[in-house]
């Protein structure tokens, strides 16, 4: 890294002056062309979740309905067999993230705090199995489900989703268990405490800032998955949110208000989890996608 | 020495049965014939790598893969570093930065089931997309246009991830550097090329490396709910390739070798994505 004198960055300016003009203007028009891009979508896809069918494609089209009405909301809310794509979501991504934060928890403080033998060929193994495309175990994978007596149900979904959840989860989780200082826990075991004590009296109460990013981002790939969704369950009432788009798409040839009123309902907890923890959930993700 | 490893214990496990045993297993397929439908498979050795690797529709999909991953990964970076810089701005308040970075990671939100349906009934050909461009044409179902189409889906979906990451990279450069860069007369667009790129070299070398291993392996949802990899191919990917030869024809043994050979490349792009972290760290 070059070295230079840092005496002057006091005199870095707060306020840009008049000159400036141009260049804050330039950076605005790019600012707003991309809040376009990225928003424009969005909003397109909540202002057709209000709207009526034949409005939709209506020409010209118009952001604003004149018809704004919760039909479509009302439609997927009343109906118990759409309802059940959002429960077996539910139930499937709250196990996975209460499952892999445990395990991923123990992981964690066995690769922060002990020095053993297998410590960096198993954290190089767990490295490499973020790198394993789905598709290639998808195939062993519906043999070993089915023949587990898995096949269509929760269990079979939750085992299957750890495969994706864990990894990652126990990276971030030892690179936040890496910044606390060992000072805490070891005071536990010098005192006769057990390790497990230490972890669970000491460790996990400090570590719920990066317990939570990690929670956020387990729950987010599990609610989001539909490979493994789509291969290992078969029945309607085992579909998860995903497929129960998709079902929407084929059965009701095109209700593109319900389909959009769907997704929105679809994406809220994401968002949700998004909006409440978004501090935690950027230091995490940021630190333990870039700095390792 | 044990504590340490009854700790890790239920991962191990877990990785044992999710993870090693499915690859031994699905390499093992690639090699026989009749496998998961017949309870005594045959074997036939490389018999269904060369069918695979001779197979034209093999050929386009891994084509396809190459083209989509490769125009996505540099799109998300550059699009992922100019928003990270236009926010990183010195020239809006702190207000505008926090709404519009909000706004920005809006498309990395949504579940790629999503993401589909939403693109779907914005490119469906009387949509607001050909109303805005005064156009008529079938984005996802002209096979001109399919694999462009879906690349641009893709874009708007992933490039958050780099945006993020650049931007915590960008707020990370000491601002003395720019303050010396500006006292030798460098203008911005040197300043931009001799100081910002320099110190973000290694973040972006590791991004390209992890988004190239996610969106070569891992773009089937997209795909499969837009275009399922039509039409006449001109979308089909290694991975729609794959799921079709299994879940569509029960040609599981020819699937594990073309899942094989998709397992290989992935590997190789692991390998030095390692290699480069382990070189960072150090």
């Amino acid at each position: 890294m070059t070295t230079t004198s840092a005496t002057t960055t006091r005199v870095t300016t707060t306020k840009s002056p008049p000159r400036h003009l141009p260049a804050r203007i330039f950076t605005w028009i790019g600012l707003l062309i991309g809040a376009a891009f990225a928003g424009l979508p969005v909003l397109w896809m909540l202002s057709s979740s209000f709207k009526s069918n034949r409005e939709i494609f209506e020409f010209p089209p118009r952001l604003l309905t004149e018809s704004f009405s919760f039909d479509s909301y009302l439609a997927i809310l009343g109906d118990p067999s759409r309802l059940r794509f959002f429960t077996n979501s539910y139930v499937v991504a709250i196990c996975v993230t209460i499952l892999t934060l445990l395990v991923a928890i123990h992981a964690a403080y066995a690769f922060s705090r002990f020095a053993f033998r297998a410590k960096h060929p198993l954290k190089l193994l767990i490295i490499s199995v973020q790198a394993v495309p789905p598709i290639t175990v998808l195939i062993p994978y519906f043999g070993i489900i089915v023949g587990l007596q898995m096949y269509d149900t929760y269990p079979g979904l939750i085992f299957t989703y750890m495969l994706f959840t864990l990894p990652y989860a126990i990276i971030m989780m030892t690179s936040y268990m890496n910044s606390l200082p060992r000072e805490l826990d070891e005071a536990v075991r010098v005192d006769g405490g057990s390790s497990m004590t230490a972890l669970w009296r000491v460790l996990v109460p400090v570590s719920v800032p990066g317990i939570v990013s990690v929670g956020v981002y387990t729950f987010m790939i599990a609610w989001n998955e539909y490979l493994f969704a789509l291969t290992l369950t078969s029945s309607e009432s085992m579909r998860t949110v995903p497929i129960g788009l998709q079902l929407l798409m084929g059965q009701h040839s095109f209700q593109w208000n319900e389909i959009m009123a769907m997704s929105i309902l679809g994406s809220i907890p994401v968002l949700a989890l998004f909006l409440f923890f978004q501090r935690y959930f950027m230091s995490g993700l940021t630190s333990g996608a870039v700095k390792n | 020495m044990l504590e340490p490893l009854a700790f890790l214990s239920p991962t191990l496990i877990l990785l044992a049965v999710l993870m090693v045993l499915p690859i031994v297993l699905v390499i093992g397929y690639a090699f026989m014939d009749n496998v998961v439908t017949n309870p005594d498979p045959e074997f036939v050795g490389t018999k269904n790598l060369v069918e695979i690797a001779t197979d034209p529709t093999f050929h386009i999909a891994l084509r396809n893969t190459v083209v989509f991953t490769v125009v996505s990964v540099v799109a998300h970076m550059i699009l992922g570093l100019t928003f990270a810089m236009l926010l990183n701005s010195k020239r809006i308040s702190a207000t505008s930065r926090t709404v519009l970075r909000a706004i920005y990671i809006m498309p990395w939100l949504f579940t790629v089931a999503v993401i589909a349906v939403l693109w779907r009934m914005l490119l469906a050909p009387s949509g607001v997309i050909n109303y805005l461009l005064s156009t008529d044409v079938e984005w996802l179902a002209d096979p001109k246009l399919a694999l462009g189409t879906v690349t641009v889906i893709n874009i708007w979906a992933g490039y958050p991830f780099f945006m993020v990451s650049l931007l915590a990279g960008l707020q990370g450069i000491p601002g003395d550097l720019y303050e010396a860069a500006r006292v030798d007369g460098a203008s911005p667009v040197q300043q931009f090329f001799h100081v910002t790129l320099p110190q973000l070299r290694q973040i972006i070398i590791s991004l390209l490396l992890l988004d190239m291993i996610w969106t070569s392996a891992q773009q089937f949802a997209l795909i499969w709910m837009t275009t399922g990899g039509g039409p006449l191919s001109s979308t089909e990917m290694l991975s729609t390739y794959t799921y079709k030869l299994a879940f569509d024809d029960y040609e599981f043994g020819l699937a594990s070798a073309s899942a094989v050979l998709v397992l290989a490349v992935s590997m190789v792009l692991a390998f030095f994505y390692v290699r480069h972290e382990k070189a960072r760290e150090s």
